[in-house]
């Protein structure tokens, strides 16, 4: 599923917004969360779960077409884990035989 | 700094669209729910400039109950990852916060 299909989902299941708010409300919430990440906050969604950085040390990493040695500063990456209640929801999914 | 929550997005959906604030959680609540059904039912979200929720089918392997360091096996399982997208990976790596 894309963005735009999960647009037209929500559409569908919330007859009372227009398509257009949908898609106005989807870009936000993506970019809220986005935004909470890129200012080191986190964002914890119950039932689905919770967004944080986690930290890369900074490396010697290679240039691959060269093969010469770059130095990597350390950063910041996001990180995803899923709250009981998908983990659940998916992992039953799969003994359905999905 | 505190978390953002489901709570807040719906706040925030509230104060910028012409959307009650019923309207603006139920908006929230269907964001998550859409993912999660797609995700119930093995199929990949791909969120452009986000990024992607995978499946993973997992296979049975030897695990240990760290306390007693009794062997039990960790059961074949299907799990979520998430793979960021660029642009949000642009946004958060330059982060200079420190704890």
């Amino acid at each position: 599923m894309t963005k735009s299909e999960l647009i037209e989902q929500i559409a569908m299941r919330q007859p009372e917004l227009s398509a257009k708010d949908v898609e106005t409300a989807v870009r936000i919430i993506l970019d809220d969360m986005t935004d909470s990440l890129a200012s080191g906050g986190r964002v914890e969604i119950r039932g689905f779960g919770s967004f944080s950085l986690h930290y890369r040390e900074p490396r010697v990493g290679r240039n691959p077409k060269t093969g010469d040695a770059v130095d990597l500063e350390g950063k910041y990456v996001p990180h995803f884990k899923p709250g009981k209640e998908l983990r659940e929801q998916v992992d039953a999914s799969r003994a359905l035989g999905y | 700094m505190g978390a953002l929550t489901k709570a807040e997005l719906a706040e925030h959906l509230h104060a910028e669209l012409a959307l009650s604030k019923r309207e603006a959680k139920a908006m929230v609540e269907a964001f998550f729910e859409e993912i999660r059904a797609c995700l119930r039912e093995n199929e990949q979200v791909k969120l452009s400039g986000f990024g992607n929720f995978d499946l993973r089918d997992k296979r049975e392997r030897p695990g240990r109950n760290p306390k007693t360091g009794e062997e039990i096996p960790i059961s074949a399982r299907r799990v979520v990852t998430f793979r960021p997208g660029q642009k949000l990976k642009q946004q958060v790596e330059h982060y200079v916060g420190g704890e």
